[in-house]
């Protein structure tokens, strides 16, 4: 079979080049990690500075009452001019201001206003610091005023599939899905202008093969390269971050191998039309690095994008895939769910090879 | 200094015979950058929400238009019993299912207390969390109203004041400094144009030398009288213009076509930009030193430099939530601190009077790469 013998020469090129086996194999898994330790959305820790003006027994309740949420801690006493510089230079993030008259105006059941200064410049965090501030102040308010009637609706929230809102369960599927395709692109990207500025292209060319088995036969070595580094991935996730397995592993296997063989595919595109490493290197970076972040639903929810961009991200695999993902290992649910982002990484993968070939063929005849 | 002009000119010549090169990183960032800059809102807009309307009364129609009239919801199906929202949330086509229950108009109208189940699917916990506060807000909102309608606003008939706190009481009032309509756009935009920078000039400048040593003609740069100075000079200039080029375009479409506002001073963003750039430079001639080929120079530089940076710089996750003892490992990334300059100089328009920190960092930091890189080179090649 020309095919294997394309993959057999493949694997022992990748075999060869030690430092890029390695990279390929192991990093992955490492930075996975890395990353699952490093990054969540909790906001705890919020630098808060007070101008405390009143210096009350109920003014110091109330800083008592933010310091002892566990949001914040409070790093500085301020005046007015004080609260500029350690805003402009993120020293703090926020800043209670309490007015002179804060105990007097409680005591006489005035209303008694107090400012709370948000650093803006992240809006999440700013609204979730916001949420914050607002219920602490609103729990240390009802110490004051007389208890209104209960609010005629309540909400009982229930939350399905991460009860604790753990952000690892909702990060680490995404930066599975985000060091896959980093890992499959970047793989490929290369691997055929590599052939073409060294001039092996032409002894390929020679050789009684078509472009179809060709492109094939580069895809077997690395698929089951960066199968091995995602499963890796995965087990890192289980192991360490206690990402549940609520659904079959067969059909997450079927899930890692159609997203690996169209992001191995869309390197591979990307090589046969390149005609320097140079810029195969820039394109792979653009179409894979940004995009799977951005526009696959990891960090920044589809939903809320412009429509217009949301026909985009139907080009970005990593959508389906962690669409399917969440639903495999979060909720534990059946082929019927995501049989639709399955055919859709299918459909890419076979999209993409195609191309790829076809692209070839032309070059080679 | 003229042999230095030629080597720069022969690098031009080079970058402008491949077309395609030149039109990846002149046109590339900009398309990138705008799609970018319409993803990246964190805002939560349109959460997919199931009603399961189980009541069926004026009431809880009303209360079903709220949610179909608010930005933040839009209602994907009402169903009549709570048993039919689960292939809703397993499916993912809704993120949030409300259940009203049944007699939910009568216990209104008779100003009971009762309680909506609103059941939500933690998989993006981010989100969800920020959807179940406008629900809570919508709710509250809406409950007011109700009371308000029923003319039992009663003693506390100052309850108008919103966020539901009392006529007495602690009363918040929350300034916004920097990003007063909090659009997560301002924030992104900066940080998108602080790693399109390294993207692009990093990896032309590592790829282009360790493909002339591939080739063979870096061996021809070194019989040349050029010294080793010039010929690094000559290497790295033609990516700095192209650099440069790159900031003039996507500061463009950043301030004009998005109005991100730049509220201090462009002459201090270039200047800072360009110590940047010695950075990003720098990064690229070392991992030529340390790569035999380009797909070599390629894995080190994602997998070494440019994936810890997207993550471990601040650029999405913000460094101040990271664990202890990873935030001093945030300090080796020169990405670290040209972020904080840039999002400086365009949200809060401060200068160098509290920026130098950060630019004194950065000076450093390209001071060592570079030294690093030529110290390496030179042994290397000679």
């Amino acid at each position: 079979m020309k095919l294997i013998a394309i993959a057999r020469k493949e694997f022992r090129q990748i075999g060869r080049d030690r430092r890029t086996l390695l990279i390929l194999l192991f990093v992955p898994a490492f930075i996975l990690l890395l990353f699952g330790y490093a990054l969540n959305f909790d906001i705890r820790h919020v630098r808060l500075a007070v101008d405390d003006r009143d210096r009350s027994a109920a003014s110091r309740s109330l800083i008592a009452a933010f310091v002892n949420s566990g949001y914040f801690d409070l790093v500085a006493e301020v005046d007015e001019k004080e609260t500029t510089r350690l805003m402009d230079r993120d020293e703090v993030r926020a800043v209670l201001v309490i007015p002179g008259d804060f105990s007097r105006a409680l005591r006489t059941g005035r209303p008694a206003p107090v400012q709370v200064l948000l650093n803006g410049d992240n809006a999440t965090t700013a609204t979730t610091v916001m949420g914050y501030s607002l219920t602490i102040i609103r729990g240390e308010s009802a110490k004051y005023a007389p208890p209104s009637a209960a609010p005629p609706i309540t909400i009982e929230p229930r939350i399905w599939y991460n009860p604790e809102l753990r952000s690892a369960l909702f990060l680490v599927p995404g930066l599975i899905a985000y060091i896959a395709m980093i890992t499959a692109v970047v793989s490929t990207a290369l691997s055929i202008v590599r052939e073409k500025e060294r001039g092996t292209m032409e002894q390929v060319r020679m050789a009684p093969l078509d472009a179809a088995s060709f492109v094939v036969g580069k895809t077997i070595p690395y698929f089951v390269v960066s199968l091995a580094s995602a499963l890796g991935i995965v087990v890192v996730s289980m192991v360490l971050f206690g990402m549940p397995m609520r659904g079959s592993w067969l059909l997450l296997l079927a899930a890692l191998s159609l997203f690996l063989v169209g992001a191995l595919g869309l390197g591979l595109m990307i090589s046969s039309i390149a005609d320097t490493q140079q810029v195969a290197f820039q394109v792979a970076l653009l179409v894979s690095f940004l995009p799977t972040l951005m526009l696959s639903g990891f960090v920044f929810p589809i939903a809320s994008m412009p429509r217009a961009l949301q026909l985009v991200t139907y080009a970005v695999p990593a959508r389906y895939f962690l669409v399917a993902l969440r639903a495999i290992v979060l909720k534990g649910a059946g082929l019927e769910v995501y049989w639709t982002d399955l055919l859709a990484l299918a459909g890419f993968a076979v999209v993409v090879l195609a191309l790829a070939s076809v692209r070839l063929q032309r070059q080679w005849v | 200094m003229r042999r230095v002009f030629f080597l720069v000119w022969k690098e031009l010549i080079e970058l402008k015979e491949d077309p395609r090169l030149f039109a990846i990183v002149v046109a590339a960032p900009i398309v990138q950058l705008v799609m970018l800059g319409y993803a990246a809102t964190t805002d939560v807009r349109n959460v997919p929400v199931v009603v399961a309307d189980a009541d069926r009364s004026t009431a809880s129609r009303d209360l079903i238009a709220r949610f179909a009239a608010s930005p933040n919801f839009s209602i994907v199906d009402v169903v009549t019993s709570p048993g039919e929202i689960d292939p809703y949330l397993v499916g993912g086509r809704a993120w949030m299912a409300v259940a009203i229950p049944p007699g939910f108009g009568e216990r209104l109208a008779r100003s009971e207390p009762q309680a909506l189940q609103v059941v939500a699917d933690g998989s993006d916990a981010s989100s969800i969390n920020i959807a179940l506060g406008y629900a809570t807000n919508l709710l509250a909102g809406y409950a007011q109203e109700v009371a308000a309608r029923a003319g039992r606003a009663g003693r506390a008939g100052g309850a108008g004041g919103a966020g539901g706190t009392g006529g007495a009481g602690i009363e918040p009032r929350v300034r916004v400094w920097f990003n007063p309509r909090l659009e997560s756009r301002d924030f992104m935009l900066p940080g998108i144009l602080a790693l399109l920078l390294l993207a692009i000039t990093t990896n032309l400048s590592s790829m282009g030398i360790v493909r002339e040593r591939e080739v063979g003609t870096l061996e021809q740069l070194n019989v040349t009288p050029l010294r080793r100075w010039e010929l690094i000079v000559g290497k790295l200039l033609p990516y700095a213009l192209v650099g440069m080029i790159d900031v003039c375009l996507v500061l463009g479409v950043a301030v004009f076509w998005f109005q991100v506002p730049l509220r201090g001073s462009v002459t201090l963003l270039f200047a800072l930009t360009s110590i940047y750039l010695l950075n990003t430079l720098g990064l690229g001639l070392f991992i030529s030193t340390i790569s035999s080929s380009q797909q070599q120079a390629m894995m080190t530089s994602i997998f070494f430099f440019l994936m810890p940076m997207v993550y471990l710089s601040g650029f999405i996750f913000p460094i101040e939530n990271m664990p202890a003892v990873i935030q001093p490992v945030t300090y080796l990334f020169p990405l670290r601190y040209f972020l904080v300059i840039l999002r400086s100089i365009f949200l809060k328009g401060v200068g160098l009077e509290t920026l130098w920190p950060q630019a004194l960092a950065l000076a450093g930091w390209g001071a060592a790469i570079l030294t690093l890189a030529i110290a390496r080179s030179t042994k290397r090649t000679a």
